[in-house]
């Protein structure tokens, strides 16, 4: 049964999923099935959110308990999600530092804090590229270098002075590049990726659906 | 006022009725020939055979393996291929006794994965040694997430890192972090825009349909592999169509406008 009913329930909703989608949406009954059943997945997820803040909550104290490595950085996430959480689920009725509105205690760690922080790992990303592209671009074999001098032609065509310099060379480079490299070569392969892809997720949904795939379940 | 006039069918996802029907027959012939015991040919995925191989590393090691399922919810396909995968590689390191930690982004996604894993565990006789928290919640924003992983990484140092699911900006800094970490990585995504970061980055990647593929494949079942074939079979017509558009649109073949118009849709 532990296994049967969530199977039962994957086909009956796939394949509701399934005809709706070639149903007009004005059609009595059926036509916004597909949008009640993705809003029942809203509410479900709304459910299990506690799971989550028990699961970071129980983790964290764990680890603050047995004083493992890097355990103070789990007292700060631990006074983190109580403080951001707290005062943002109290009613504004009690006072305007609650909920989530502007000026609320929720918000304004959002704005200075949160963002920020975020905003700080994204930026990261540049340094992570740079080192990324040092070892992908090492001229090791033939092909290596031919990565290397093709990502050196796009590299300098995005920016305005490389296709500035670009446009100063015989022929029209920017174009070159445009065309054979960016929307030819690139284009291409991305296209196949996208393919086999967008294939490969239709035959596991299908699978699923049937029941035929129960690997989800941690069965099979 | 009268009411407006509509179709209950969808006439303009005719195209796509058709290619569900077809290739919804394709998987189930391959699926029936599989059960009947005929030999289907499935060639090597590196990434998924170095998957023991990782384990038995980090076994070796006495470090742990560290799984994310990607960064997506549950509705994602990526994701429940991810969670399919993620059954695998906890059995195997249930086998070998292996700590595995899975963090995820979405509370969905913890339930499914805790219940996945403990499915594992029982399933090759370890029940004992599951626990719950090797599923973890750990941040519900992206890069949150990515700052709590990679912090994880550089202190508990996994020997293997694997990643399963949809990526977006984050894929570069985890598999970055786990490089220099020293970890073996495997990813496999199907977004093409990460795929160059993990390459970059990884030892093996799985690339679009493989990532799907992979629970088929590591199950080593006939009947799930024959999805596969089905799947190869649509792919071989999809190649079919697109040389008969370059042709036609090269010699510049009149085909009438509505087949044209068809053909385009499809």
């Amino acid at each position: 049964m532990r296994t049967t009913a969530p199977v039962i329930v994957a086909f009956l909703v796939g394949i509701t999923l399934v005809i709706t989608f070639f149903l007009n949406e004005k059609t009595p009954l059926v036509g916004q099935l597909s949008n009640q059943l993705l809003d029942w997945l809203i509410i479900i997820g709304g459910f299990t959110l506690l799971l989550g803040v028990v699961s970071i909550l129980r983790v964290s104290w764990q680890t603050v308990q047995r004083r493992k490595e890097g355990w103070f950085y789990k007292i700060a996430t631990i006074v983190s999600v109580l403080v951001m959480a707290i005062p943002s689920l109290l009613p504004v009725s009690w006072s305007p530092l609650f909920g989530r509105f502007e000026g609320s205690i929720y918000d304004w760690l959002f704005v200075n804090l949160q963002a920020p922080m975020m905003a700080t790992m994204f930026a990261t990303l540049a340094f992570y590229i740079a080192s990324a592209a040092y070892r992908a671009f090492r001229a090791r074999t033939a092909e290596a270098t031919l990565l290397l001098l093709t990502a050196v032609l796009v590299m300098f065509w995005r920016v305005p002075i490389g296709e500035a310099i670009l446009n100063l060379m015989p022929g029209d480079m920017p174009y070159f590049i445009n065309k054979f490299v960016m929307n030819g070569a690139n284009l291409a392969v991305q296209r196949g990726i996208i393919i086999g892809a967008a294939l490969g997720a239709a035959a596991m949904s299908l699978r699923i659906i049937l029941g035929i795939e129960r690997t989800y379940l941690g069965k099979g | 006022m009268g009411q407006e006039e509509y179709s209950v069918f969808r006439n303009d996802r005719i195209n796509a009725l058709l290619a569900v029907v077809a290739f919804s027959t394709a998987i189930l012939v391959f699926t029936n020939w599989a059960k009947k015991g005929k030999p289907l040919f499935l060639r090597k995925i590196p990434g998924l055979d170095a998957v023991e191989e990782a384990v038995g590393r980090a076994t070796e090691m006495g470090r742990p393996v560290l799984y994310i399922p990607g960064i997506e919810e549950l509705d994602q396909i990526e994701t429940i291929a991810g969670i399919s995968i993620l059954g695998r590689v906890a059995q195997i390191t249930a086998q070998y006794e292996t700590p595995l930690t899975v963090p995820v982004r979405y509370p969905l996604v913890l339930a499914a994965g805790q219940e996945v894993v403990q499915q594992a565990y029982i399933h090759v006789g370890k029940a004992e040694a599951y626990d719950k928290d090797m599923v973890r919640y750990v941040a519900g924003e992206q890069f949150a997430f990515a700052a709590t992983v990679n912090g994880y990484m550089m202190r508990e140092r996994p020997a293997t890192n694997i990643y399963m699911g949809a990526f977006f900006a984050e894929s570069l800094l985890l598999a970055e972090t786990g490089n220099a970490a020293g970890s073996i990585q495997i990813a496999g995504t199907g977004r093409p825009e990460q795929l160059p970061f993990f390459v970059a980055a990884c030892d093996y990647t799985l690339m679009g349909e493989e990532l799907y593929a992979a629970s088929a494949y590591l199950s080593h079942e006939p009947v799930m592999m024959g999805g596969l074939k089905g799947q190869d079979l649509m792919k071989i017509l999809i190649v079919v169509l697109i040389l008969a558009g370059v042709i036609m649109a090269t010699y510049s073949v009149d085909i009438g406008a509505a087949f044209k118009s068809w053909f385009q849709a499809v």
